[in-house]
């Protein structure tokens, strides 16, 4: 039957799918604080998967490539901001634009790489914790990754709740005008919280490319950044409760798997839709308990100066 | 007051400053001084420019040509932020705050560097009681009343120390009671040597309050004058540039039957400030005119939704109009029964902004029959129409049949009055009439709706110009944190005992006063 070492195995995998989402939706969360909605996600996390991948297998080195990611995402990030925020285009279009180009450029790029296959990121051990019954493995015996998750979670709760970037961000999102008004810089401040966004989901595709599956498939990303998007919705656009969604959506999607494996009756089809379908009922739910509320004022209106 | 010679030198001057947009000329070679312990008025009708001069003044537009001086110095302010570092502080018509943070959090956002909110708070603490002020600082802005709102808008502000403080129609939201608080707290910065800049058109106020004041007019500067020297209708000339017409009071009229009747009216709301009504009660009849004050916020919208139709209420017979229970019908089938809505927002609820206005006639005559048969629009009938609205109601504009986003805003809403009006209804239900309109086509407005009581139509008039249902109502009613007090004779009250239920006191003259 099911014995520690399973369940261990299987924790593990929850906190890995569960990270990959997590990087995503926190750099997409503060891009949404500062009221600009980027649908771009899934296209700049799958660029930095296959620059991620690509740098790392030409140069060897993974760090290398996790941070080739980063930039590439950030790249792709500046194209939405520079049509969002500096042309005030429809965001929704524009993102839908940048998902699409990312997904163009990603295959492009990793067109070479397709069957080849790198060591991924290693586990890092902690002598003492990693060796606890059943968890250890799942908290303690992850790749860089997963920590730098949760110290990017904690650096990013506590920017929005307690420093004055954060509380001017925050304002951006809430008023622009208002923020415009008093002298803040809007447009430059949207840009810079819509870099992060993109850093973040560079680095969530390196996550993915690196670490999670070390190989390139083209479509590896596979919707996880309209996952992410929609876990910015459930959140309530508050990071810790993007962190609980971040790991019932990787339960969910790993969950799954292991129950197409007892060989149960049900279509696999069925199961492989169950993240999606979890996504679907957790917002028309958040929707109904009015949880929605949170949502920053202006987010999605582009701002536009008078001159 | 003594106007000696030797005034305080100029703190803070525009010098020939101009402004266009596009073919606009917003400010033309507009000239202003601001004095230490000087209150100075900036006086002038709705589209006079003074907006544009003051976002000029403090940084967030650019002029065209001329120069500030700051002491005497040449200065260019490049954003807000450069000149608050001067010492220029603005509290907006449109307040620049935060609604889901704090009031202390919305002080942060207004001062440079950080300071620790709790030390902050302090000093928010300190400078309510020293200005008599009445803001608490942990409080979510969201749930502030407008008066309050104000108050933090003035509190950030005097936190960072102005030398110069512009305010910006301060008055338009608030109650005489409140208004009278600000006053004071003017007259204690103006003695401790600091210079504010009081905008307004309320000619009453600029009197009570401003040493100095200066007079724009379409964009240019018409006369800097001292206000205690002046009578009432000289500042209206200077201002309107000709005698502004008063509304002729039709006195002797019968009334009718009632067409409207709210009877126990409720609306729940969503939490929202205003958004609630309690337990509505009052009838309007045939040939009289309605009148509902009250300060912005306190259910007013709210009001004229659920008796446009826009809001569903659970009571079908808590609305009654021409004798029919309306409380369950839909905005059309309300017009049917003779009813007509103008509500305050002209672009975006009156009027669809890209449409072409022959095409936003449409929108409230759709259903009276003769412009829409079996599903086709007759264009011919539908343009005659609108050439009568355009005739009859002296509607300006550029072009045969612009966009409605392209009229001025008293030539739409002289648009969307005549609109209804020449559907000949037994009711119309106005919100803000008035609201923006340069004072003619106020007058205009008036004396039409006026004219159409006369013929014995029912008129309700949501305002929050005390001056103006005064002036033109035959009943008045208060409205107040979503309840109405019960409408007196406008000859037999005050602008007191309003102002009093204004400020959330009930019953606007007393008990008793049924007037029908």
């Amino acid at each position: 039957m099911l014995d520690a070492a399973i369940i261990g195995a299987v924790l593990a995998s929850v906190v890995a799918a569960a990270t990959t989402l997590l990087l995503a939706s926190l750099g997409e969360l503060v891009a949404e604080r500062a009221g600009t909605l980027n649908l771009g996600v899934e296209g700049m996390m799958i660029v930095g998967a296959a620059v991620g991948y690509a740098t790392a297998y030409g140069s060897g080195s993974l760090l290398l490539g996790t941070v080739a990611a980063v930039l590439a995402g950030m790249a792709l990030s500046l194209v939405f901001a520079g049509l969002a925020i500096w042309l005030a285009t429809n965001q929704v279009a524009s993102g839908l634009a940048t998902t699409i180009l990312g997904l163009g450029l990603a295959g492009l790029i990793g067109a070479g790489f397709v069957g080849t296959q790198l060591d991924g990121a290693p586990q890092l051990h902690i002598a003492g914790l990693t060796e606890l019954p059943v968890v250890g493995k799942a908290l303690f015996g992850q790749d860089a990754f997963v920590y730098v998750s949760f110290l990017l979670l904690a650096a990013v709760a506590y920017t929005l709740a307690r420093t004055r970037i954060g509380l001017v961000l925050r304002a951006v999102g809430e008023n622009h005008a208002a923020a415009h008004a008093l002298g803040h810089p809007v447009r430059g401040i949207r840009t810079l919280a819509v870099m992060f966004g993109g850093a973040c989901a560079g680095l969530a595709g390196a996550h993915l490319s690196l670490a999670y599956t070390p190989f390139w498939a083209s479509d590896m990303t596979a919707g996880r950044g309209w996952i992410a998007l929609a876990l910015v919705v459930f959140s309530a656009w508050r990071p810790l409760w993007l962190l609980a969604g971040a790991y019932l959506f990787g339960a969910v999607s790993i969950l799954q798997l292991h129950v197409q494996g007892f060989g149960l009756g049900i279509p696999s089809q069925f199961l492989s839709a169950l993240p999606y379908l979890a996504t679907i009922i957790a917002l028309v739910v958040i929707s109904a308990l009015k949880h929605g509320r949170g949502a920053p004022a202006s987010l999605g209106v582009p701002f536009v100066p008078d001159r | 007051m003594e106007d000696v010679p030797e005034r305080p030198r100029a703190l803070l001057e525009a010098v020939k400053l101009t402004k266009k947009f596009g073919s606009l000329v917003a400010n033309d070679q507009v000239s202003l001084a601001i004095r230490a312990g000087e209150t100075h008025a900036l006086l002038g009708e709705n589209g006079a420019g003074k907006s544009t001069l003051v976002k000029m003044m403090c940084g967030l537009l650019q002029a065209d040509s001329g120069e500030l001086l700051y002491e005497g110095t040449p200065i260019v302010f490049h954003d807000p932020a450069s000149s608050r570092a001067k010492g220029v502080g603005v509290v907006f018509q449109h307040f620049a705050l935060f609604d889901a943070m704090t009031v202390v959090e919305n002080v942060a956002l207004g001062l440079p560097g950080h300071q620790p909110l709790p030390v902050l708070a302090a000093r928010i603490d300190d400078c309510v009681r020293r200005y008599g002020l009445g803001v608490e600082p942990y409080r979510r802005v969201g749930e502030l009343s407008v008066g309050e709102r104000q108050r933090v808008e003035i509190v950030r502000c005097l936190l960072g120390d102005p030398r110069v403080l512009i305010l910006d129609e301060p008055t338009s939201v608030l109650t005489p009671d409140e208004s009278e608080n600000l006053f004071r707290t003017v007259d204690l910065l103006t003695d401790e040597g600091r210079a504010v800049l009081f905008i307004s058109h309320k000619l009453d106020e600029v009197r009570r309050l401003c040493h100095r004041a200066t007079v724009l007019r379409g964009g240019r500067f018409i006369a800097e004058v001292d206000p205690q020297q002046e009578t009432f209708g000289s500042l209206a000339r200077l201002m309107v540039g000709a005698d502004v017409p008063r509304t002729p009071r039709v006195t002797a009229h019968a009334l009718g039957a009632p067409r409207l009747l709210a009877l126990h009216l409720n609306v729940a709301g969503d939490g929202s400030r205003g958004s609630t009504l309690r337990d509505i009660n009052f009838e309007v009849h045939a040939g009289e005119i309605l009148g509902i004050a009250g300060v912005a916020g306190n259910g007013q919208t709210a009001l004229f939704d659920v008796l446009s139709g826009e809001t569903e209420v659970t009571d079908h017979e808590s609305i009654v109009i021409d004798g029919e229970m309306a409380g369950g019908l839909s905005p059309t089938q309300r017009r049917a029964l003779g009813a007509g809505f103008v509500p305050e927002e002209r672009l975006g609820h009156a009027a669809a902004p890209d449409m072409r206005l022959s095409d936003n006639v449409l929108l409230t005559t759709h259903g009276d029959g003769h412009i829409v048969k079996a599903g086709i629009i007759r264009r011919a009938t539908l343009f005659g129409r609108f050439q009568e609205i355009v005739k009859g109601f002296d509607v300006r504009f550029g072009g045969k049949d612009p966009k409605a986003r392209r009229l001025s805003g008293g030539n739409m809403q002289k648009f969307v009055i005549g609109r209804e009006v020449l559907r000949n209804p037994v009711l119309i239900v106005v919100d803000q009439p008035t609201w923006g309109v340069d004072a003619a086509a106020a007058a205009f407005i008036r004396t039409t709706l006026r004219e159409h009581a006369a013929q014995g139509c029912a008129v309700l008039v949501i305002s929050q110009d005390l001056d103006e249902l005064l002036e033109f109502a035959d009943r008045i009613a208060v409205m107040s944190e979503g309840r109405l007090t019960t409408p007196v004779p406008v000859a037999g009250t005050s602008r007191e005992a309003i102002g009093l239920a204004m400020g959330g006191a009930h019953h606007a003259g007393g008990e008793g006063s049924h007037a029908a």
